[in-house]
């Protein structure tokens, strides 16, 4: 290759020895700056000019659990459809106009947020935050994108209702939280097909308001000019109350128990188990975060070196922490073979309880303390990754230096800390275990873990 | 001319700018054992990305072996000469850092995103399993049970697994290194034996056939220094064995069909031979990709699935699904793949998208609508410099890989959008008419085996 000439150079063997780290570099969160508009708007603003884009996202802190115990699902479709039209444009005029500017534009709704997301070229972002502003306001809701956007919407339904992850968490999130919105992930087709074109508006028209939304922008700008465009864009967005959604009680959970899915055919079981945990704001959050590193978090965690590295049951086992507003859970999944879905249990249950029995050692836990600071720095480096990492504090309203002295509080935590988290939150003698797969295959083997609930792969109790 | 320092390494440094270049700073070099390094500096964040790229992937792993090039990938995680079993996992976690291998068509990488203070470690472990390889039958059998999970996950246990990146090449290719199925029969996984693990590491995981890349928090000096330090030495090995994996032009269409066993759509996919890396045709249908596949502007998404409603989903593009434009070396389709509506039949499906590319075989695009997927084009790319696949860079490590592998010039990372801005409309709809061409094309249909919902 003409540009890289082979040169002759002596060097050392190899030394046998692994490197020592190096002193470790301070991690320099670059400044932010935070203020609110008048309406209520909140805004914060990262300058980052490694490359000429910008990214943002503009949140609302309401989500399908508004309405999830009357429409489930409510917040995606209107998320879905408010990109099809607004006042002064047509779906194809936003999609194309986002096409000119370089710009990729997403909408989407989970339990707690609706979020339209969005990146493009530096030199658009007046205009890409205009539409935002057009999209989040003046979404007009055609009449044919709500059927069309419908239609898709059952087609996609029917198709993750073959899906083992799917129905996996859709069980799940049954089971651990009962007659609470968050209990639903997904509407049925019933219900999508009940859907009123003024229910979507009615939705965005009280849940896309300023005083009720996050924006989080990151990139290649200067922080008082942009400020600036966003007052002149967002300034006269009129606010309004937003109402707050229910927050019923939980079902007690005791004793393990198992809700078996019966999916024909499958040459795999997805085994999903969880119980419930706690939020972010819990002063526990931490010591949570970093027990579940070193039970199923992390690739070189205990949950994956024993059934993936050492016993070669599963491509991608790992556990999980999921913070709601209102409820945490956690959580352990691993789509296994079939002749070994008791054997997968036993392990999974084995590394919780014994995390739960006996302390972590000294150099496992600085090990771990070690992958979370070091991990959460990565996010530094991209645009993406400073957004995802604001939107996280600032939609909990996480104290403010809370990126700052992440890694020290880290640091901090003891292995009495992991052991109390673990007792606590890995509640392995009340786990509720999901299980998909062929009922003739593996539910003897589910079985063996508590007493049995069957059901379809629509949902239906009963076999 | 930069220096390094060294005093011994040439280096490269930025030329000056043409317009749509980028001015990414990007130094390489190469060892007497025929490693070529690149370092590409960046000191905004103490972050450090570090791959090794091996010109070897499932194209061209052994026959009777499908499935090895990964299988093989797997096994690099499971021990070299001075760092067993899950060493290589434990002392990247536990450095602060996370890692992974991806198997593509025509090379292989492993790479690593670490706080700076760890590159040393890194490029030691990297350096380690570049020298020797150190597994046994314990973890062949260990990777091949795992293997098989992950086959049945994104694969056997999923709706449209593998549609149509694993259905596609044994319809439209005749040459088994492009043919044949990339994930591997379990037959095959299972007849791999330790000493395949060996021949294969020893054909095809020689520095000469590999680059290393070192990008973020690093200087072009200490970055030289400590490959040199851990590379230099590794004997060069074998040079690449030549494979033939040139595939005769498409004669009339070639169709198949495929049970979709769990999703409750019917799917269609239709794959056109795309032109070789770096001719003028191909950055003509890179533009042309972009106008039909790029997301819900695109014309295939607008007019199939917004307007006509026939699909409830479209993509495609060139290399589509598991790669892209930049990415392979040798024989490479242009797909469409559509889900469509259960009342339409496939001919009608096929009829529809059809309509679309007899369009623009017709009439080309609007200069507008040109200009405007360039723009995107030139959007998108400069987003893969700074990540892609969680990993800071990602995409400025993966093709800075693919042009010294393949070019020989890692430097085309900034030159080479150049070439697509200057495509034109009369471009456009030449390539068109020469590569959308309806009776040289390969289709497969996925037909589901179930009526409606289970």
């Amino acid at each position: 290759m003409a540009t890289t000439p082979r040169i002759n150079i002596k060097s050392p063997e190899l030394d046998a020895a692994v490197p020592a780290l190096g002193p470790e570099s301070a991690v320099i969160w670059p400044p932010r700056t935070r203020h609110q508009l008048a309406n209520g708007l909140e805004v914060v603003l990262i300058e980052s000019h490694a490359i000429p884009k910008f990214t943002g996202i503009l949140y609302f802190r309401s989500g399908n659990a508004v309405t999830a115990l009357e429409t489930p699902g409510l917040a995606e479709i209107t998320s879905a459809v408010l990109r099809t039209g607004t006042a002064k444009r047509t779906s194809r005029q936003i999609e194309e106009d986002l096409r000119r500017m370089g710009a990729d534009l997403g909408t989407s709704a989970g339990s707690d947020t609706s979020a339209i997301s969005f990146s493009g070229l530096a030199e658009f972002s007046s205009e890409l935050l205009a539409l935002v502003s057009e999209l989040a306001r003046q979404a007009s809701f055609p009449t044919d994108e709500v059927e069309r956007e419908r239609r898709q919407m059952i087609e996609g339904l029917r198709i993750e209702r073959t899906t083992p992850s799917f129905l996996a968490s859709e069980r799940l999130r049954h089971v651990l939280f009962g007659k609470h919105p968050y209990a639903f992930i997904s509407p049925t087709e019933a219900q999508v097909e009940a859907y009123r074109r003024e229910q979507l508006a009615g939705f965005y028209s009280a849940q896309y308001r300023p005083g009720n939304a996050l924006l989080v922008a990151v990139g290649d700008f200067s922080s008082p000019a942009m400020r600036d465009e966003i007052e002149r864009i967002f300034g006269s967005w009129a606010p309004a109350e937003v109402p707050q959604p229910p927050n019923p009680p939980l079902p007690k959970l005791q004793g393990r128990r198992v809700h078996f899915v019966h999916l024909p055919e499958s040459v795999q079981t997805q085994v999903l188990l969880g119980n419930h945990a706690i939020t972010r704001q819990h002063p526990d959050w931490l010591r949570l975060s970093l027990a579940n590193s070193l039970y199923g978090g992390a690739f070189n965690s205990r949950l994956v070196m024993n059934i993936r590295e050492h016993k070669g049951y599963t491509y991608s086992p790992g556990s999980g922490v999921h913070a709601l507003r209102q409820h945490g859970y956690f959580s352990v999944h691993a789509a296994v073979r079939n002749d070994v879905v008791a054997a997968s249990l036993a392990e999974i249950f084995y590394e919780m309880d014994r995390m739960r029995a006996l302390p972590v050692g000294a150099q496992e836990l600085d090990d771990a303390q070690s992958y979370l600071t070091g991990v959460f720095s990565l996010g530094l480096a991209t645009q993406d990754g400073l957004a995802g990492k604001l939107s996280g504090i600032y939609l909990e309203r996480l104290p403010e230096d809370y990126l700052e002295t992440y890694r020290d509080r880290i640091r901090a935590l003891t292995a009495e800390d992991v052991l109390a988290a673990a007792r606590a939150y890995l509640d392995s003698a009340n786990a509720q275990i999901v299980v998909v797969g062929d009922r003739e295959q593996v539910l003897s083997q589910a079985a063996l873990f508590g007493e049995v609930t069957e059901y379809d792969a629509q949902g239906a109790e009963g076999n | 001319m930069h220096k390094t320092g060294l005093g011994l390494l040439h280096s490269n440094v930025e030329k000056e700018s043409i317009l749509n270049s980028l001015h990414i700073p990007v130094e390489s070099a190469a060892f007497e054992n025929g490693l070529r390094v690149v370092v590409a500096p960046d000191r905004a964040a103490p972050v450090v990305t570090v791959g090794v790229y091996y010109n070897i992937g499932f194209r061209l792993e052994p026959r009777g072996r499908s499935g090895f090039a990964h299988l093989f990938e797997h096994m690099m995680f499971q021990g070299s000469e001075h760092a067993g079993k899950m060493m290589h996992i434990k002392l990247i976690n536990s450095s602060g850092g996370v890692l992974n291998g991806s198997t593509h068509y025509d090379v292989t990488n492993y790479y690593e995103a670490v706080p700076s203070n760890a590159l040393d470690r890194v490029l030691w472990l990297e350096a380690d399993r570049m020298r020797a390889l150190k597994v046994d039958d314990e973890n062949l059998r260990n990777q091949r049970d795992v293997v098989k999970e992950e086959v049945r996950v994104n694969v056997l246990n999923q709706p449209y697994g593998g549609f149509p990146w694993l259905d596609m090449p044994p319809v439209a290719f005749r040459n088994w290194p492009n043919a044949h199925n990339f994930y591997g029969d379990f037959a095959d996984l299972d007849a791999a034996t330790l000493a395949d693990v060996q021949q294969f590491f020893r054909t095809y995981y020689a520095p000469s056939n590999a680059v290393l890349l070192i990008l973020g928090d690093v200087t072009p000096e200490s970055g030289f220094a400590l490959a040199r330090r851990h590379f230099e030495n590794i004997p060069a090995g074998p040079l690449r064995p030549a494979a033939d994996v040139s595939e005769a032009p498409f004669e009339g269409e070639r169709r198949g069909e495929v049970e979709e066993k769990f999703g409750t759509l019917p799917g269609i996919a239709v794959g056109y031979r795309a032109p070789d890396r770096r001719t003028p045709d191909w950055y003509a249908l890179a533009m042309l990709d972009q106008a039909l596949y790029g997301g819900r502007a695109g014309r295939i998404y607008r007019k199939l699935v917004l307007e006509q409603q026939i699909a409830v989903d479209a993509g495609g593009g060139i290399n589509y699904p598991v790669g892209d434009v930049f990415d392979y070396n040798g024989p490479a389709l242009l797909v469409g793949r559509l889900l469509y509506k259960p009342e339409y039949s496939a001919e009608q499906a096929l009829a529809a998208h059809d309509a679309v590319l007899d369009e623009v075989r017709e009439h080309g695009i609007d200069r507008d609508e040109l200009e405007h997927s360039k723009v995107k084009f030139r959007s998108d790319y400069v987003s893969s410099m700074e990540g892609g696949q969680g990993i800071p860079r990602y995409g400025l490590m993966h093709y800075m890989a693919c042009f010294t592998l393949f070019d020989g010039d890692p430097h085309l990372v900034n030159s080479i959008l150049g070439g697509f801005m200057d495509v034109t409309p009369e471009q456009v709809r030449a390539a068109a008419q020469k590569y959308l061409d309806p009776k040289r094309r390969a289709i497969v249909i996925r037909r589901p085996t179930k009526k409606g919902a289970a």
